[in-house]
């Protein structure tokens, strides 16, 4: 009797997993994310209703995991379109050839900066900027001016007030990583990480850490942390009690953040190229685009697109952020982590 | 003992033996090896457009070693510290009776099913330089520096390890020991042998299947260990899988992934198969008894005292950074801050951006709906796996699939996410984009715990009682129900409830592909944590208070819910 109902459980999942749902009604546009994405119910409506169409998400994991699962389910893509690579893993996705040419009318609207792929296989969606971001009250109470430039971090007066992420392990650790390759050149940043490990740098290995256990404005010891241009408004916009003012700010002198850009693309072998170049489309519009800092914490690269008023009031937008192209940091990634590595933590 | 067997021909109820098999055999072919050997497969493949120096070469560098060292070292000691405080926990569970005892085995799993990351902030708050403990010993003391370094320290990695995998011993130990029957040792006391003898000589040796069991599995545990070296050991510090996720997503060096995962999994197989030689020698049939009459009440003063402190210990230990979690829960992150109900206020309501919003009620539905089908799955597989390998003479087949069954958990959730999305990408088994997927791979690592849990007490059957059942007119149906059952139902609790907390604490399911329209609890928490701003992160501090209430009550619940009268008769 047992074996009969265990077959019965074996049976019905298989069964399960066989029956797919039939194609009846609208057709499935599948798109594939990282797993930070978010967009708000209504926008998505809008395309739905606009082309008779439904449109499932599926989150594959974080930045680099998504991208080697759009790699190696190539020859059969899990998704007909997918949304979140980044300039640190562009060129891995351009070398594995995952991506369909698509030469959207709506790139004309965006600024050709943020246009690193010139074949048009990879879209650009938003950017953020990683800077280094400090707790006003700090230096307020401490009577010390907070730091502006990246050599200010290894004069003696800012001693133990850094953590920074590790850049094997976590993106925006990777982010400042370059930055310092961008601002000191190979033959400088490592110089630049002593003095900084001389000075008292914490390293840890997340964000969530950093952001929320090392960093005094969560109660931790340290000042200053790596984190993103957009966290000072979003500590105004989910604060505990209303904010007049951000309680943090970031660094965004010349050469001191590092600009994450974001892109999407049509996946090699889909069936539904129409419909796939619709939703490119439709995320570069205005009307995706202005719901993407709210949902995602980044922001729009169409120049069309409008922020919120807490963002033009409180976000800060470095004029000058660190020179590293994807092609260099293809080539140089494994280079650094590993010098950086050596330096820094042995 | 062993002599006082009837031989081992004695007619058993017509074993139904290899059929037993074809379950188990069939899944972990299906969802474990022809994934793992195809994505090993596709990865060796791509070597040739890879700067691949080759696995002689790959393994003999320096850091490389240096990880398998430290891989190991840390596993070790690990395991070595959670036996020390785990036994004389389940020497209190296994050999008292007391109030409150329910509630307090419920409360000892929590700790399982935590998120790593907000485990760690609760050691933060605990522990960290700005920390409770910290702040108190500067006040006090009057130092400028905080005396205390915990976080990114050695010591960070062995606590969390013992944090998370004491109830592990607490619950397969302490369920032996329940049952172990006192007289043996009462016996030895009486013809003379100290306490201390009577232990070592009596009562240990008659443990050691379970312990072994059980330090088999926290050693796997701790040797497959992510997340906890990751945020409480800082990166100084890197396991095997830590490699593995760096070389395959920061690096996508798949043969070298590949290679570590191989090594990874060489290393369980080799340790399962001398777990399984030794215990083959260490079993013994022996009289297992009812819990009632295992279980004395704490009568003296000083057993009421000792087993005071030793619950008071363990509580502090496994409790208190989840309480520091509670309190964030209620403070929000910035210290000192005054008590308010907002985070959890906010939860229910749908905040403005509100995209993927799941209301956590919702996401609770989610975990729970996983939890449940990994029960039943690994149930399912397990118990005829277990009833196999309980038998007396194990056939070849037996023995070569009983280490094999273990190695899904010494597997790298990396490797494996990768390799499910190869390797079942065709009708009939297009699963990877499905939600089904989440719990037939929890279902793989629940699975080895549900075998490893129930073998033991299936093993110490005595042949004789089902003989004499079969003998009074006992159909073997009637001698399952009414021998079996009660004798194991103790044994299947346990199972259960480890099936079901490991599916709650999502093992490796961040590796799979995921729908938002189903997110499990962790997720959501995970979701909240990666955003700036202090109502994320009291969210996310409230969420996994009501994470560890539900846990509490879904433990409670497998305590006190009990088929017919399994477990006691």
């Amino acid at each position: 009797m047992k074996l009969k109902t265990l077959f019965m459980i074996v049976g019905i999942l298989v069964v399960a997993g066989a029956c797919r749902p039939q194609p009846t009604g609208p057709e499935t546009l599948t798109v594939m994310t990282h797993d930070s994405f978010a967009v708000s119910d209504e926008v998505v409506q809008i395309f739905e209703e606009q082309n008779n169409v439904i449109v499932q998400f599926l989150e594959v994991g974080d930045t680099g995991t998504a991208v080697n699962k759009a790699a190696l389910s190539k020859d059969n893509p899990l998704a007909d379109v997918f949304y979140g690579v980044d300039n640190t893993f562009l060129s891995r996705a351009l070398e594995e050839g995952i991506f369909e040419v698509y030469d959207s009318p709506l790139l004309e609207q965006i600024d050709p900066a943020y246009q690193l792929d010139p074949t048009h296989q990879a879209l650009p969606v938003d950017f953020g900027d990683v800077c280094l971001n400090y707790q006003k009250s700090f230096f307020e109470q401490a009577g010390l001016e907070p730091p502006e430039t990246l050599e200010d971090l290894v004069k003696p007066e800012y001693r133990d007030m850094l953590t920074v992420e590790n850049p094997a392990t976590s993106s925006p650790g990777l982010a400042f990583l370059l930055t310092t390759v961008g601002y000191f050149g190979e033959d400088g940043y490592l110089d630049y990480w002593k003095a900084l490990v001389a000075n008292g740098v914490e390293i840890v290995n997340d964000w969530e850490t950093a952001y929320y256990s090392a960093f005094s404005q969560a109660g931790g010891p340290d000042p200053i942390v790596v984190s993103y241009g957009s966290s000072p408004p979003f500590e105004v916009l989910y604060s505990e009690e209303p904010l007049e003012e951000a309680p943090t700010a970031a660094i965004t002198s010349p050469g001191t953040c590092f600009r994450q850009i974001e892109f999407v693309g049509i996946l090699k072998g889909t069936t539904q190229r129409d419909l796939a170049e619709k939703w490119v489309d439709f995320m570069l519009s205005p009307t995706f685009q202005e719901d993407i800092p709210l949902n995602m914490y980044v922001f729009p690269v169409n120049s069309q697109a409008k922020l919120a008023e807490v963002f033009q009031q409180y976000l800060v937008v470095p004029e000058v952020t660190a020179d590293v192209t994807p092609a260099m940091i293809a080539e140089g990634r494994e280079r650094w982590i590993e010098a950086w590595t050596e330096t820094v933590l042995r | 003992m062993r002599n006082s067997q009837t031989p081992s021909a004695a007619p058993r109820p017509k074993s139904p033996g290899l059929n037993l098999w074809i379950l188990p055999v069939l899944f972990m072919g299906i969802f474990y090896f022809y994934p793992l050997g195809k994505i090993t497969q596709l990865s060796f493949a791509r070597a040739a457009n890879e700067a691949w120096p080759g696995v002689r070469e790959f393994l003999s560098s320096p850091s490389i070693a240096r990880v398998i060292g430290f891989t190991f070292k840390q596993a070790i000691l690990s395991t070595l510290l959670t036996l020390v405080v785990g036994l004389p926990g389940a020497y209190l569970f296994g050999r008292f009776d007391f109030r409150g005892k329910k509630f307090l085995r419920a409360l000892t799993g929590v700790p399982f099913v935590m998120p790593t990351l907000v485990v760690a902030a609760g050691f933060y708050a605990l522990l960290g330089p700005t920390g409770w403990l910290n702040s108190l010993l500067m006040t006090v003391w009057k130092l400028d520096h905080p005396p205390l370094t915990f976080v990114n320290t050695f010591g960070a990695i062995l606590t969390a390890h013992v944090f998370y995998n004491t109830t592990i011993v607490l619950r397969v130990v302490g369920d032996y020991w329940s049952r172990l029957d006192p007289r043996l040792e009462n016996a030895a006391r009486i013809l003379g042998a100290t306490r201390w003898a009577a232990l070592r000589e009596i009562t240990l040796p008659l443990l050691l299947p379970a312990i072994t069991s059980a330090a088999l599995l926290v050693f796997i545990f701790d040797f497959t260990s992510f997340g906890v070296v990751l945020v409480l050991g800082g990166p100084t510090f890197a396991t095997l899988e830590v490699e593995i996720y760096y070389q395959t997503i920061s690096l996508f060096n798949l043969p070298a992934a590949a290679t570590l995962s191989l090594l990874q999994v060489g290393f369980t197989l080799i340790l399962t198969v001398v777990y399984t030689r030794l215990t083959s020698r260490l079993q013994k049939p022996i009289q297992l008894s009812s819990r009632g009459r295992a279980q004395r009440p704490l009568v003296s003063r000083r057993s009421r005292l000792l087993a005071g402190l030793l619950i008071a210990g363990l509580l502090a230990f496994l409790i208190s950074p989840l309480a520091a979690l509670a309190a964030k829960s209620l403070t929000g992150s910035e210290p000192g801050a005054p008590l308010t109900l907002a985070f959890y206020r906010s939860l229910a309501s749908r905040p403005r951006e509100s995209s993927f919003y799941v209301p956590p009620a919702a996401a609770l539905g989610v975990s729970l709906g996983y939890g449940i089908l990994t029960v039943g799955l690994a149930l399912s597989l397990g118990l005829p796996a277990a009833w196999s390998l309980a038998k007396k003479n194990l056939t070849l087949i037996d023995r070569i699939l009983d280490p094999i069954l273990m190695l899904p958990l010494g597997t790298s959730a990396v490797t494996l996410g990768l390799g499910f999305l190869v390797a079942l990408d065709q009708p009939p088994l297009n699963l990877r984009t499905s939600p089904l997927l989440v719990p037939l791979a929890h279902t793989l690592v629940a699975f080895p715990f549900v075998v490893r849990s129930l073998t033991p007490a299936l093993a110490s059957i005595q042949p004789r009682l089902r003989q004499a059942a079969a003998v009074l007119g006992a159909s073997p149906r009637q001698v399952v129900r009414e021998i079996d059952l009660p004798l194991v139902g103790r044994a299947l609790l346990v199972a259960a409830s480890f099936a079901f907390t490991i599916s709650i604490g999502e093992f490796g399911a961040s590796s799979l592909i995921t729908r938002p329209e189903y997110p499990t609890v962790p997720v959501a928490i995970y979701r909240l944590l990666a955003r700036p701003g202090a109502l994320n992160f009291g969210q996310a501090m409230a969420l996994s208070t009501i994470l560890m209430a539900a846990t509490l009550l879904g433990m409670l619940l497998m305590e006190y819910f009990r088929i017919g009268e399994v477990g006691e008769f």
